[in-house]
């Protein structure tokens, strides 16, 4: 019995430790299909992580606190786009600027909220959970944003695959030059990806300041961000092999963590390298085939497009 | 918390380049004192306490002294030594950084400074204007090892700890030594995240550790992460740092507490009265550098009888922590019996005791 509860502790907190990066990832890999690099991600988790919790402390409901995370995520997402697609401004220099802009603002809106309490999502759809057997509070601890952050990333990959607005996202991160003559808007497919992925990472961070560690303190994200943007390039940009790859991620971590409570005589210095360690090997693995990596990377990736040129 | 505008503009560019517009310049008359924080003040942890002491100093001393702060520099890198420096060159009369890090660069901003005296919190160099301090948090940590195991069943205490090294390693002994005066088979896990500041993986080894059996969970980390695992899971909690009560209301049993109101103000007097001298100052429970944050009702009268006993003789110096016999993990004795540590010895603890689960470096 307790074995079993182990094991089912292993598995939810592999699950809660890889949803932040699932949706922030996902999100990602919409905009990089489209041929938009966002390297703002850290910065987008961080506001959407503040104003999430501002608004889920300030108005007493958690939907609240998520619609105000998608939006603040958007918001900062938005600029991105304006820099960006409107202005044709450098991404990779846009998208640095805009993680150190979002570590700013988010201290700035978070400012007067540290140290409120608040019920964090999976107590507040089952508020006695901290009386539940130890193997029901484990399964309770797979909150709706758990569940989302695994079904968002089948619903992509769905829309991505099956659908005429997949395909033509798809064409438009391909060659830009390409969908334009055959009619398609390609700055609104852009910014709409762009969007997109504001509004999961928005949830992203909301998924850490609501649901993970119910609280807002500043540089609350610490580098999830950064994770998540590499395991796009990690999953070759297919969204399933994302969802792969962020529990493998989370999994090693979590692995490291019940390794050393069981008291594994391993160094700690090397068992937190792991997940790490881990990730290099699968990228080595990866593209170790050169031409099959140039064939999963959106062609027209970190490209300004512009109507006439 | 009280100041939002300035301090979030600060820690929004890496504070650094911005220091000049928190030191506005002021007429011959009060001294001029200045702190640098590694972290966020934030609403508990350890800036957050430094930061209660420089209020409290400041509410005693009144119109006689100014203070500055900058908050989130960078430990790496040349980012404090750049702080430091404006600091000093801005007229501040006094300096306090805060962090083991900050010890290279005030050293050497200290030599380029001679008038300018500099406090350097928890580091080992010292010069004719440089003076180090820290607390034997430790005693602190065997205090709240006498309450951990007086209240955990199991008699498995979980501890997140950050990096192996003896600071930390220390309070793990610690813990597990006031464990066991209530508890002779109490037994420490430990879990190292590698890192000082991670909401998210102290939460993760703290669902680690509670998931492998551990009743009471302490850590030696920043964040107020660990006290809410356990709130929401109904585990019992010690804080570190701060008084992390109002995140565990029902759970956090106390918190082991950095007090420097005292010590700021006595070394601030120093300096405007002219005896200040660079000295090390390393003082505990007995100088008040070091509490236990209020108790949880749930804490039974004879344990607290024990801890205001133990408290007692800790304040007065009759009970030191590292008394023998104390055995290693491997069974070797580190600590004859009748024998104590020499401070020296605390200072480079780089050993396990015997009931301590885990593994250093």
């Amino acid at each position: 019995m307790h074995e079993a509860v182990i094991l089912l502790s292993i598995l939810v907190a592999t699950l809660r430790a890889a949803a932040p990066l699932l949706l922030a990832g996902i999100g990602e890999l919409v905009a990089e299909r489209s041929g938009v690099l966002n390297l703002g991600v850290e910065g987008m988790m961080l506001v959407g992580a503040a104003t999430g919790f501002i608004g889920a402390a300030g108005s007493g409901s958690l939907i609240v606190g998520l619609l105000a995370a998608m939006l603040g995520g958007m918001a900062l997402a938005a600029v991105f786009a304006v820099l960006t697609l409107g202005l044709l401004a450098n991404q990779v220099a846009s998208g640095l600027a805009l993680t150190i802009f979002g570590i700013g603002l988010s201290a700035l809106l978070g400012a007067g909220w540290e140290g409120v309490p608040i019920t964090g999502l999976a107590t507040a759809v089952w508020p006695h959970l901290a009386q539940a057997t130890p193997a029901l509070q484990q399964l309770l601890l797979i909150d709706p944003l758990v569940l989302a952050a695994i079904v968002i990333p089948v619903g992509v990959s769905l829309f991505l695959r099956k659908t005429r607005a997949g395909l033509v996202l798809r064409a438009v991160g391909e060659s830009h030059d390409v969908a334009h003559t055959l009619g398609y808007n390609v700055v609104r497919v852009r910014t709409a990806a762009v969007l997109f992925g504001g509004a999961m990472s928005g949830l992203a961070g909301a998924s850490l300041s609501l649901a993970y560690t119910p609280m807002w303190t500043e540089g609350l994200v610490a580098g999830r961000g950064w994770i998540a943007l590499a395991l796009v390039v990690f999953s070759t940009w297919k969204p399933l092999y994302l969802v792969g790859g962020a529990l493998l991620f989370g999994f090693v971590t979590i692995a490291q963590y019940q390794a050393e409570g069981f008291g594994l005589n391993v160094s700690p210095y090397l068992l937190a390298m792991l997940p790490y360690l881990v990730t290099v090997l699968v990228l080595v693995l990866i593209s170790r085939d050169r031409v099959r990596l140039r064939l999963a990377a959106p062609a027209a990736l970190g490209r300004a497009f512009h109507a006439t040129g | 918390m009280l100041t939002p505008t300035r301090r979030t503009l600060l820690t929004s560019l890496a504070a650094a380049p911005f220091a000049g517009l928190v030191s506005p310049a002021r007429a011959a008359g009060p001294l001029k004192i200045a702190y640098v924080y590694p972290s966020p003040i934030g609403d508990a942890g350890w800036a957050y306490q430094h930061d209660l002491g420089r209020k409290a100093m400041v509410a005693a001393l009144g119109d006689k002294v100014s203070t500055t702060y900058v908050e989130s520099v960078s430990e790496e890198g040349a980012d404090a030594e750049r702080v430091i420096r404006k600091f000093a060159t801005d007229g501040n009369g006094l300096i306090f950084t805060v962090s083991f890090g900050f010890m290279n660069p005030t050293a050497k901003v200290a030599g380029q400074f001679p008038k300018t005296t500099f406090e350097h919190c928890s580091g080992y160099k010292r010069a004719k204007n440089l003076a180090t301090y820290s607390a034997r948090f430790y005693e602190g940590r065997y205090l709240s090892g006498i309450v951990a195991g007086g209240m955990s069943k199991t008699g498995v205490i979980g501890y997140v700890a950050a990096f192996p090294i003896p600071e930390v390693v220390m309070g793990i002994n610690a813990t597990l030594l006031g464990a066991r005066t209530v508890n002779p088979n109490a037994t420490i896990k430990v879990v190292f995240i590698s890192s000082w500041f991670d909401p998210g993986k102290e939460r993760a080894a703290a669902d680690t550790l509670i998931s492998q059996g551990a009743d009471l969970v302490t850590h030696h980390t920043d964040s107020t992460a660990v006290a809410q695992a356990g709130e929401e899971k109904g585990v019992y909690t010690i804080s570190y740092n701060s008084d992390m009560a109002k995140y565990g209301p029902k759970t956090v049993l106390t918190g082991v507490t950095h007090v420097w109101d005292r010590y700021y103000i006595d070394r601030v007097n120093a300096v405007l009265n002219g005896t200040w001298k660079p000295v090390d100052t390393w003082g505990g429970v007995g100088q008040g550098m070091i509490a236990l944050a209020p108790l949880n009702a749930a804490v039974p009268a004879d344990l607290r009888a024990k801890l205001d006993a133990a408290t007692a003789k800790i304040a007065d110096g009759s009970l030191k922590p590292f008394s023998g016999t104390i055995k290693d993990q491997g069974g070797a004795t580190k600590v004859a019996a009748g024998a104590s540590m020499s401070d020296q010895d605390i200072e480079g603890m780089s050993w396990f005791a015997e009931g301590v689960q885990g593994t250093l470096g």
